[in-house]
């Protein structure tokens, strides 16, 4: 019986059967090849990992907060940023220079930046450099903000504002009321993402150290391998990472889920 | 310099004139780039008139009346409400729009509010009436288009006439002056036009001045008190619905009713 004669069906099932077994086979000489002994030697020991308790707790609670203070200053910073650059004049034209500015540089950067000229800048007040860090993060978040909010915004139907005006309300609270919640509705997903993305750079505070109590996850990982000489801590550390940002895209998920049929 | 010295003698000139007519347009040119929309309008609307205005699409119909309330701004020409004068930079436009209710093609309710709430919150921000005042005089409108029922509902879960009713009780929430309505059947499913000409049938009957484009010949000559055909940016004929629906004139407005009748 030549090729052509077997009934389709039976083709298309035969030929996923086929990529299933290469798959598995490639994946089994890789994991036939790797040093188990040394990688579960290296990274997953347990007695490494139980040093890292109960100080680990206080490292997630200190990426969270992070994460939050400066979703919630990008979010404000961006929602003003995305109406100046839609508006006309010269705000516009700031807008628009610290949009560029801030999604051109390299958040690492940024943070080093603000983490050297901050305390600098202002000596008298004694800024922590987590702080300085916080405020650097905020603006670079703020920049990719403005721009989801200003797609949020232009997405709105142009009936709304006028069905607004036509009412007798005013410019700003058409705004307010009418155009930037459903704008937020429509940005829930890349709010959502730029969130997660935010929780990952975070990390980056590494660079500007760090006290025993203001360590995020990723230094505290870090901090944990060098004292252990062991690579463990990484992979809690990534454990703690997934934990969060899972269910945290879930939530939002549903969140979405629940506004959609409300509208 | 002399300019400005007489403008300021002029204000306020932002509280409307009881005896002047509620609409007034003289010589309204509106282009859009190239595009000459309105070439030199002048009506004048007087108190408890139903003006339909009916046409072809893109004879500026609805340009007219959006430059009415100012959603669009006039290239040139005149638009008096009230006898106030809406392009007068001393002129507080958003208290001049509070007396003319606009009802659109879309229904442009906001869908992210419950209807009680469409129908208050201009109320409250614009008039500044209290949450319990805004919505009594809610329900009391609501029950004016027959939907009290539905005042917890989200625009979405209502009917295409359902949601252009709320859009006309949000309207006169403001206790306007005056009603615009720009095509507001046009969207509708053939069998909910009727539940919307009906509320807005009654409302001409109660005396409120309104001004309708629209396709709807039967309500034009029923209810309406005065019948412009625009063509290409201008007025055509005008008149008498009856008449001009039963013996029009102008070649234009024959050729027109024609084919729509």
């Amino acid at each position: 019986m030549a090729l052509r004669d077997i009934r389709p069906t039976v083709r298309r099932r035969a030929s996923r059967v086929s990529s299933y077994v290469v798959f598995l086979a490639i994946l089994a000489v890789l994991v036939s090849l790797a040093d188990w002994e040394n990688l579960s030697k290296n990274f997953l020991r347990a007695d490494v990992a139980a040093t890292m308790f109960p100080m680990v707790w206080r490292a997630a609670f200190n990426t969270l907060w992070y994460t939050a203070a400066s979703f919630v200053a990008g979010t404000i910073l961006g929602t003003v940023f995305a109406l100046m650059k839609m508006s006309k004049g010269p705000l516009k034209w700031f807008a628009v220079a610290y949009i560029e500015l801030f999604r051109g540089l390299p958040a690492m950067l940024t943070i080093l930046l603000m983490a050297f000229a901050i305390p600098i800048a202002f000596s008298s007040f004694k800024i922590p450099s987590t702080i300085s860090a916080l405020v650097a993060l905020s603006l670079v978040s703020s920049a990719y903000t403005a721009e989801i909010i200003r797609s949020g915004i232009e997405a709105v139907a142009k009936g709304q504002r006028e069905a607004a005006r036509s009412l007798g309300m005013t410019h700003m609270q058409t705004t307010m009321s009418v155009i930037l919640p459903q704008a937020f509705r429509i940005v829930i997903p890349p709010l959502t993402n730029e969130l997660v993305l935010l929780l990952k750079d975070t990390s980056l505070f590494f660079a500007v150290g760090a006290t025993k109590f203001s360590k995020e996850l990723l230094q505290f990982g870090r901090d944990a391998g060098t004292t252990n000489a062991n690579f463990t801590p990484y992979m809690v550390v990534a454990v703690f990472y997934l934990v969060i940002t899972i269910p945290l895209t879930w939530l939002v998920s549903k969140l979405e889920k629940k506004m959609a049929v409300k509208k | 310099m002399s300019e400005t010295t007489s403008r300021a003698r002029l204000h306020p000139r932002d509280t409307p004139d009881p005896n002047a007519p509620p609409i007034q347009v003289i010589d309204l040119h509106k282009f859009f780039g190239e595009h000459h929309v309105l070439k030199g309008i002048d009506l004048t609307v007087e108190k408890k008139q139903v003006v339909c205005v009916i046409g072809p699409s893109g004879s500026g119909k609805s340009t007219l009346l959006r430059s009415i309330n100012l959603l669009e701004w006039p290239s040139g020409g005149k638009v008096y409400i009230e006898g106030i004068d809406v392009q007068d930079p001393d002129v507080n436009l958003d208290r001049i729009r509070t007396r003319i209710g606009m009802v659109f093609q879309s229904f442009n309710l906001f869908p992210h509010m419950n209807v009680l709430r469409n129908v208050t919150i201009a109320q409250e921000k614009v008039l500044g009436r209290s949450k319990e005042e805004a919505q009594q005089i809610a329900w009391d409108m609501l029950e004016r288009v027959g939907l009290t029922d539905k005042a917890s509902a989200h625009p979405s879960q209502l009917s295409g006439g359902q949601q252009q009713r709320v859009a006309i009780a949000r309207s006169l929430s403001m206790n306007p002056d005056m009603m615009l309505f720009d095509e507001p059947t046009s969207a509708l499913d053939p069998e909910l036009v009727g539940e919307v000409l009906e509320v807005m049938r009654t409302l001409a009957q109660e005396g409120m001045t309104m001004m309708v484009v629209t396709h709807e010949m039967g309500f034009a000559r029923e209810v309406g008190t005065r019948l412009i055909f625009m063509d290409d940016g201008q007025i055509v004929e005008e008149g008498n619905p009856r008449e001009i629906l039963a013996n029009p004139q102008q070649p234009r407005t024959q050729a027109f009713l024609s084919k729509v009748l």
